[in-house]
């Protein structure tokens, strides 16, 4: 099969499923076992790219242009590959834990819930493979768009609330600021092609390229940069399967991708340092790491400290991204696919600890890891993870920022790299301490009288893929390397 | 050309004119639609044709009757009119296809034939308006389809319609009157209607005070016509209380209409140096329409009654095509042409969106819509395509209208006028959530009995015009080319 045919079929498959979907609504049998080979032939498909993208095979298609000179365009690069891998490969873990969740909760509306999901995946992909800004900001809309349904999906008042939020947010970052400024781009350069360098040197001053730089840090709302990331914890109404794959995966990490997109390939790192911005962007991104780290503290809904801290680890891409030095890109690279592993561990036991045990408050969660255990080992990973400690992979990404930071004499990056670990630790160590160490709260009942055990088993066996896949992205990090590699031409 | 061909700018007009008297003669309401829809479908099949040939020989002039111009009235047919010629002729046919089931339920018999003999003659006055490249003709088409609206709107089932069609006359005329004072002042400065001679003959004379005169009173006049804010307030309650069909088709093509004679005459026959340069019209069109982009937004937020919804909200979309001309760029005037077109796609769609639910429900107030979504999945697919296609949302024709007007203003050196109109689109997003609020989330009203999905010959129809918002956001080809071509005509003199 010929390069185009492998994108298409990677952007296209997700959308058939969702028409499959909804037309073998009717039985949940068939239903699941649509979105599950979508998701199996959808890793199999961009895996089968993965050796030509290293061996340097050009993968492109151009389809029509709405506006001339502006196609919608894909291309195949070192980042968008590495999301697209993340991303396909956790949907597959994603949606047997979806399964797992969405009967075990006895969830309404589920034939939707599949449509959307498959829908907002297709939008990722194209997302990921987007040539030009133009088609990263179509896909970008329509994530946005499918992913409504999902966070309002229990109808209910607090649903709609945090659904006005969500779109309030993301739709209105993204056409009062993003829109206008891709349009800019366009009036500016003459073109909206994500090219190596950059296009905006030469062409742009650079005060209107610092003017620029800040319009579309705060446009991409998806990356959650403070003051713009309340989208983020008003999502967390949604499903926890929702949560765990598109609100620690595909849409927040849509918005930082399209960061590192935006200053790799748009402004480029050079033209980079000539701007005045650059600096006061990367001082934002350190103040909401902090800041989000701290409010994480003082969490007590689970779901809610792991959004904060979801808030916070995007902005380590965004940092790593403007160090403005090749090691911390590579960082920035890693971290999207670190991160991803790490933070659906702990959604999905998050979601694990609900549907066994009901309980959503960290505070509930003393002596769990006994009844628990496959459930709060993985916990364990992934906090360990978000901290970067070895094994897990969080400490790869986490090194190359702090290399790169270092090399080029950032010592606010490392400063906060630093202190914003200490942070993690705060937040997550307790509650696997609590877990293992600490002897359940009966409330005058016998701690070992008949409860709840362990979840149901497509759940279990789904973070603990994922917490493996931490483990071995550590231990075998070679091809992420290579891309990461390649994305800064070395 | 030869034959037929050679005839179509005078067929253009005169088989729709031709069917009124026959309705009218038929008597029967089946019989009278069949007449008007085999004459609209000739109409687009006509406009399409004359594209083409403006494609193929550039500018076509007929004389009519074989009286030549200056004496005779000229049609002049170039790609700018074939551009609205196509619009309105294409929306008239999909919005009689809708017309019956939705004509049964709304107008009492006995006056159904009527109806669409004052649907013709609607028909016929706008094309005639596009068509004509004569000044006092223009005016008397103008008179043509608004007389006819006056009694399209007063035939709406409610008592109101008799007021908002009265509201509508009374402004509707003092527009008029403007218009013909304005061509008056210039035959007697110029002694001439035709409007290739009052381009040619203006500039000698463009100082002198009937001259000036004469240009403000057509200004205002189309302006009211337009339904430009301030002289909007006939426009709410007109597509509010007119029959559902009547919302549909004269919120998608009558304004365009004017806004068209508005360009034609500011940017052929006066000149863009005389009405940008030596007057002030640039501002005299940018305040109101920035107004009415917000105000015009800021009303439709507060409205229960969906059409009026609607209508407040295309109070400020005019705004922003009348900002499109008021850029007087190229640019500018290609984006106004654009989002003629694409509004005209999108209210069409969302009228008869509308009109399918009151034809189950009776009414349209957000209240009595809450829970629909899931008894008429089809109508509301379409009323999401035309909401998502108001909001500019990617992939849709209005998503098209607004990168362009955008890239207009950024090439015309207004940033600020980029944040005015992305923060204003920000607005739409309030209104139309709230419609989708109440039919996904609100849940059913007591004592609604259950409802079935609007017949076929309504839904089609609603569909279709849904699926051009999508259409027409993918493949722009036909309206950006033809808008581009047209803005090149339209500006003899570029002023940039």
């Amino acid at each position: 099969m010929s390069g185009e045919w492998l994108i298409l079929g990677a952007v296209g498959l997700p959308l058939l499923a969702s028409l499959l979907i909804w037309l073998t609504g009717g039985s949940p049998n068939q239903r699941e076992t649509v979105t599950l080979a979508a998701a199996v032939t959808l890793f199999v498909i961009v895996g089968s790219m993965l050796p030509l993208q290293l061996a340097g095979a050009p993968l492109r298609v151009e389809l029509l242009s709405p506006v001339p000179g502006v196609a919608i365009a894909f291309e195949v690069e070192p980042l968008g590959m590495t999301f697209a891998c993340v991303a396909s490969f956790l949907w597959i873990v994603n949606s047997v834990f979806s399964i797992g969740y969405m009967r075990g909760n006895d969830e309404p509306r589920q034939t939707r819930f599949y449509v959307c999901f498959a829908i907002a995946l297709g939008s990722t992909m194209g997302l990921a493979f987007a040539e030009n800004l133009f088609t990263l900001f179509l896909c970008y809309e329509s994530l946005t768009l499918s992913t409504y349904p999902l966070v309002t999906h229990h109808k209910n008042d607090e649903a709609r609330r945090s659904g006005r939020t969500y779109l309030a947010l993301l739709l209105g970052t993204s056409v009062v600021l993003l829109l206008p400024a891709i349009i800019a781009t366009w009036v500016l350069t003459g073109s909206l092609s994500f090219e190596a360098g950059g296009i905006m040197a030469g062409k742009v001053s650079p005060l209107v390229g610092g003017i620029l730089l800040l319009v579309f840090m705060y446009g991409i709302g998806k990356a959650a940069l403070m003051p713009m990331h309340r989208w983020l914890p008003a999502a967390m109404v949604a499903p926890t399967p929702v949560s765990a794959l598109l609100h620690a995966v595909a849409v927040v990490k849509a918005g930082v991708f399209t960061v590192v997109k935006v200053t790799v390939y748009i402004f480029g790192l050079d033209y980079l340092r000539e701007l005045a911005t650059a600096d006061l962007v990367l001082y934002l991104a350190g103040f909401t790491i902090i800041t989000a780290s701290v409010i994480a503290l003082r969490q007590d809904n689970l779901k809610r400290r792991l959004a904060y801290s979801t808030v916070s680890q995007l902005s380590y891409v965004i940092l790593a991204a403007l160090i403005l030095s090749p090691l911390s890109t590579m960082g920035a690279l890693l971290h999207i696919a670190v991160h991803a592993f790490g933070k659906i561990t702990l959604f999905m036991a998050a979601g694990a600890i609900y549907t066994a045990a009901h309980k959503t408050e960290v505070s509930q969660l003393a002596g769990i890891g006994r009844r628990m255990p496959w459930t709060m080992g993985a916990f364990a990973v992934g906090a360990l993870s978000m901290i970067g400690v070895p094994p897990a992979a969080g400490f790869l990404s986490k090194w190359y920022m702090l290399l790169g930071a270092l090399q080029v004499e950032q010592f606010f990056a490392v400063a906060v790299i630093v202190v914003s670990t200490l942070l993690n630790a705060a937040y997550f160590l307790p509650i696997v301490h609590a877990a293992f160490l600490k002897p359940e709260a009966s409330g005058g009942q016998e701690p070992t009288g008949p409860g709840h055990g362990e979840a149901p088993l497509p759940i279990v066996l789904a973070l603990v893929t994922t917490a493996a896949g931490t483990l071995l992205l550590f231990l075998f990090p070679g091809p992420a390397l290579e891309l990461a590699n390649m994305l800064v031409g070395r | 050309m030869s034959g037929l061909a050679a005839h179509l700018p005078a067929l253009q007009v005169v088989v729709p004119l031709f069917a009124a008297p026959l309705c009218l003669l038929a008597g029967r309401a089946g019989l009278a639609w069949l007449i008007v829809f085999v004459a609209s479908c000739l109409a687009t099949a006509t406009a399409a044709g004359l594209a083409y040939q403006t494609f193929q020989h550039g500018t076509l002039s007929y004389p009519l009757g074989g009286w030549a111009a200056p004496w005779g009235i000229e049609y002049v047919v170039d790609t700018a009119n074939a551009f609205i010629l196509l619009l309105v002729s294409a929306i008239s046919t999909v919005v009689l296809m809708y017309a019956p089931a939705s004509v049964d339920r709304e107008i009492r018999q006995g006056r159904r034939h009527l109806f669409y003999c004052m649907f013709a003659l609607c028909l016929t006055g706008l094309l005639g308006i596009a068509i004509t490249g004569d000044a006092f003709n223009v005016f008397v088409f103008l008179e043509i389809s608004s007389l006819s609206s006056y009694a399209l709107i007063a035939l709406g089932g409610h008592r109101k319609a008799l007021t908002a069609s009265f509201q509508y006359l009374v402004m509707g005329t003092i527009g008029a009157t403007f218009f013909l004072i304005g061509v008056g002042l210039l035959y007697m400065m110029t002694g001439t209607l035709n409007m290739a001679d009052l381009q040619a003959r203006i500039p000698a004379i463009q100082d002198s005070r009937p001259v000036l005169a004469a240009f403000a009173f057509i200004t205002v006049g189309l302006a009211l016509k337009a339904a430009l804010f301030p002289l909007h307030l006939w426009l709410p309650n007109a597509y509010a209380y007119a029959p559902n069909v009547v919302s549909a088709f004269i919120a998608a093509t009558a304004t365009k209409v004017s806004l068209y004679v508005l360009l034609r005459f500011t940017f052929t026959i006066f000149g863009a140096k005389f009405a940008f340069l030596d007057l002030p019209l640039h501002w005299v069109l940018l305040v109101p329409a920035v107004i009415a982009m917000f105000a015009g937004s800021f009303s439709a937020i507060f409205q229960r009654d969906v059409k009026r919804m609607l209508a407040y909200s295309s109070v400020a979309q005019i705004g922003y095509i009348v900002l499109g001309i008021a850029l007087s760029s190229a640019a500018g005037v290609a984006a106004a042409l654009i989002h003629i077109f694409n509004h005209g796609l999108m209210k069409a769609a969302l009228f008869c969106a509308l009109g399918c639910i009151f034809h189950r429900i009776g009414s349209v107030r957000l209240e009595a819509m809450a829970g629909l979504g899931r008894e008429m999945p089809w109508t509301m697919a379409a009323l999401v395509a035309g909401g998502f296609s108001l909001l500019g949302v990617p992939l849709t024709a209005g998503f098209i209208s607004k990168w362009y007007l955008i890239e207009a203003a950024f090439e015309a050196g207004l940033w600020w006028l980029v944040v005015l109109v992305v923060l204003s689109s920000m607005l739409a997003v309030v209104y139309v959530w709230r419609l989708l609020e109440a039919l996904y989330f609100k849940p059913v009203p007591e004592g609604r009995a259950a409802v079935a999905e609007a017949p076929l010959s309504m839904l089609l129809p609603t569909l279709l015009l849904a699926a051009a918002n999508i259409y027409f956001g993918l493949d722009t080809r036909l309206p950006v080319e033809m808008a581009q071509s047209a803005a090149t005509i339209l500006i003899r003199e570029q002023i940039w």
